[in-house]
């Protein structure tokens, strides 16, 4: 199979920060890869990268064998980006913008209006084509975004959080959406802070952490890294949790974690279901009542805790602070 | 390589530059269009200008020292400097848009096109010399209805205000230079005009030079504004004080050729340093 990305030794700095400290990764034509990491990590430093739009201090981007930093011109005519801001004009109509965009990629005025007039109504923007971009909702921004970033109908895309600040059905509309374009060939790498999504959504994912990879695979692949099933038991009487862990000790097949602030007990095992009735007969036995028993698979979210011992979607709160103030200016 | 059906293969020609510059300006002009008031806060500020000098603060200057006919005269010599001032403030009817595209991220959608860097900003620039021929327009209108003549020949006058447009343009690409350095639409709308006033005020646009200090009056003659408005009243054939008429100094007499040149550096200057921030500008000044 050929390669749409290659990445080998990317580094890039900023000032004293480490943006990117030699960063690996590859994804095969017509695949979609999750670039998955918490804030900082290095997803949207690989993606500006990947996008022409920055250059790397050292190693190698190429784009279907096309290296970005000697030919970047070739390379943009084989993208398309969608980023964390709906990246139109406000001022102009759904359709007016989509027709920027398409002469702008050098098609003939014929080709953009039939190109935009098909987008839109792909996009479920049809109806509100020539209403100014102004009274679209959040969902129909990012839809359009979308949309403008296919005009060339690129071979490649580049899609970077594309669901960041929707509501839950735009979000689960965008991910038709993408599931869509996947189906028909294209190439897709998707940067996200959801789990969920790079599960919905990636057949492999690339797990970056303080600008190095420190995962990939599929998920299935990430997710027995962290080990299989795990029993969670929330015992009702906080106080006999380490009874509770003591008492659970013969199912597990690995460390036990108790969790003091839920009450929790997790617990290891690769007994399956059977694990889950062992578990509620030892409880029985030592006396310890049981406020909730579950048989757990792992998700993408606790290989991310795993991994760099904390949550995915956990954020520092200055850049909370600075992203709102943002969102602000931009409203 | 199989890249995509449409066969948009990377050429780099000029005709390319051209379709890509008309495109963003007409994409700039229909904001215009979409949003007057923008164009109509242009409009106001350089009119309203010429009604407080013409009417409030011109009384109390005098041309060339002599009180008689002193009203109309000032009249005459101010709308030139109106001129003058209106092409220094062209800078702000860029920067906040510029600032405000590199924000919200359509600048980097460009920038990932296969279009010609030097278009988006030369197609905003395009747009923007528009809105300030309009406003030189309606300028000249006012500036008739207050009394101010074109006493010179056609040529000239012409010649004027090609002068005019082509400082307006070269103010822009100041202004997106500026525009692409600002972390925010407000701090640009600042920046954009902050030092604009001492520039025109520390010039011959609404006092004659020989009212100021001594000290000051040789930066007031070497201000591009001066030269710029000194040169639109010798070519439309305005009054022009004593003290700047006497043939002493190089700016007074090659006035008309120093702000072609000032124009003409500016432009040099700014707008190649204007397409390289463009194309290694990141979205808001963020880091990752």
């Amino acid at each position: 199979m050929t390669l749409a990305i290659e990445v080998s030794g990317l580094q890039k700095s900023f000032g004293e920060v480490q943006a990117l400290r030699g960063i690996d990764f590859t994804v095969e034509q017509g695949t979609v890869v999750g670039l998955l990491g918490p804030n900082g990590s290095g997803k949207t430093t690989t993606v500006r990268i990947l996008a022409t739009l920055l250059k790397a201090d050292s190693g190698i981007a190429k784009v279907s064998g096309i290296d970005v930093n000697s030919s970047p011109d070739q390379v943009r005519t084989m993208i398309g980006l969608t980023g964390q801001y709906a990246a139109v004009d406000e001022y102009l109509t759904g359709r007016e913008n989509l027709q920027l965009f398409g002469q702008l990629f050098h098609l003939s005025k014929k080709q953009s209006a039939q190109r935009a007039d098909e987008l839109l109504t792909r996009f479920d923007l049809a109806d509100a084509a020539d209403r100014g971009i102004k009274g679209y909702s959040g969902g129909m921004r990012r839809r359009l975004d979308l949309a403008a970033s296919l005009i060339g109908r690129p071979s490649v895309l580049f899609l970077d959080e594309p669901t960041t600040g929707l509501d839950p059905r735009s979000r689960l509309g965008m991910w038709e959406v993408i599931e869509s374009l996947v189906a028909q060939g294209t190439t897709v790498l998707l940067t996200t802070q959801y789990l969920e999504e790079a599960d919905q959504l990636a057949s492999r994912s690339v797990v970056l952490d303080h600008g190095s990879v420190i995962a990939q695979g599929t998920s299935d692949e990430l997710k027995s890294q962290v080990g299989g099933d795990r029993v969670e038991v929330v015992v009702e009487v906080p106080s006999q949790l380490s009874q509770a862990k003591d008492a659970l000790v013969s199912i597990a097949s690995g460390e036990i974690n108790t969790n003091d602030a839920e009450h929790k007990v997790i617990v290891p095992t690769s007994g399956g279901s059977r694990s889950v009735v062992e578990a509620v007969r030892l409880l029985d036995e030592a006396k310890i009542s049981i406020a909730d028993i579950a048989l757990r698979r792992p998700t993408l979210d606790d290989v991310f805790l795993s991994l760099t011992g904390r949550s995915a979607e956990e954020e520092k709160p200055e850049v909370k602070a600075k992203q709102r103030s943002r969102r602000g200016a931009r409203a | 390589m199989t890249t995509s059906e449409t066969a948009t293969k990377y050429r780099p020609t000029l005709g390319w530059l051209i379709n890509d510059t008309i495109a963003v300006a007409k994409r700039h002009i229909l904001k215009i269009t979409r949003v007057p008031e923008s164009l109509f806060f242009a409009l106001i500020q350089p009119v309203m200008f010429v009604l407080l000098f013409a009417f409030v603060f011109g009384g109390a200057i005098t041309l060339n020292g002599n009180g008689a006919s002193a009203a109309a005269d000032y009249r005459e010599y101010l709308i030139p400097g109106i001129f003058a001032q209106t092409v220094m403030f062209a800078v702000a009817s860029i920067t906040v848009g510029i600032t405000e595209d590199a924000n919200r991220g359509i600048m980097d959608r460009f920038r990932s096109l296969p279009m010609r860097p030097g278009a988006v900003l030369g197609g905003h620039t395009l747009a923007s010399l528009f809105q300030n021929i309009l406003v030189l327009i309606i300028l000249s209108i006012t500036g008739l209805l207050v009394g101010w003549r074109i006493r010179s020949s056609v040529a000239d006058a012409l010649l004027g205000y090609l002068l005019l447009a082509t400082f307006a343009y070269a103010m822009t690409w100041i202004g997106a230079w500026i525009g692409l350095h600002m972390p925010s639409p407000e701090v640009a709308g600042t920046a954009g005009l902050a030092w604009i006033f001492p520039l025109t005020f520390a010039s011959n646009v609404f006092t004659p030079i020989a009212t100021m200090p001594s000290w000051l009056q040789p930066i007031a003659l070497w201000n591009p504004v001066s030269c710029l408005a000194l040169a639109c009243r010798k070519l439309f054939g305005n009054p022009i004080p004593v003290f700047e008429n006497s043939g002493h100094s190089f700016p007074e007499v090659h006035a008309v050729q120093m702000a072609f040149a000032y124009a003409l550096i500016f432009l040099a200057i700014f707008a190649p340093l204007a397409v390289r921030a463009f194309k290694t500008r990141n979205v808001g000044g963020l880091k990752a």
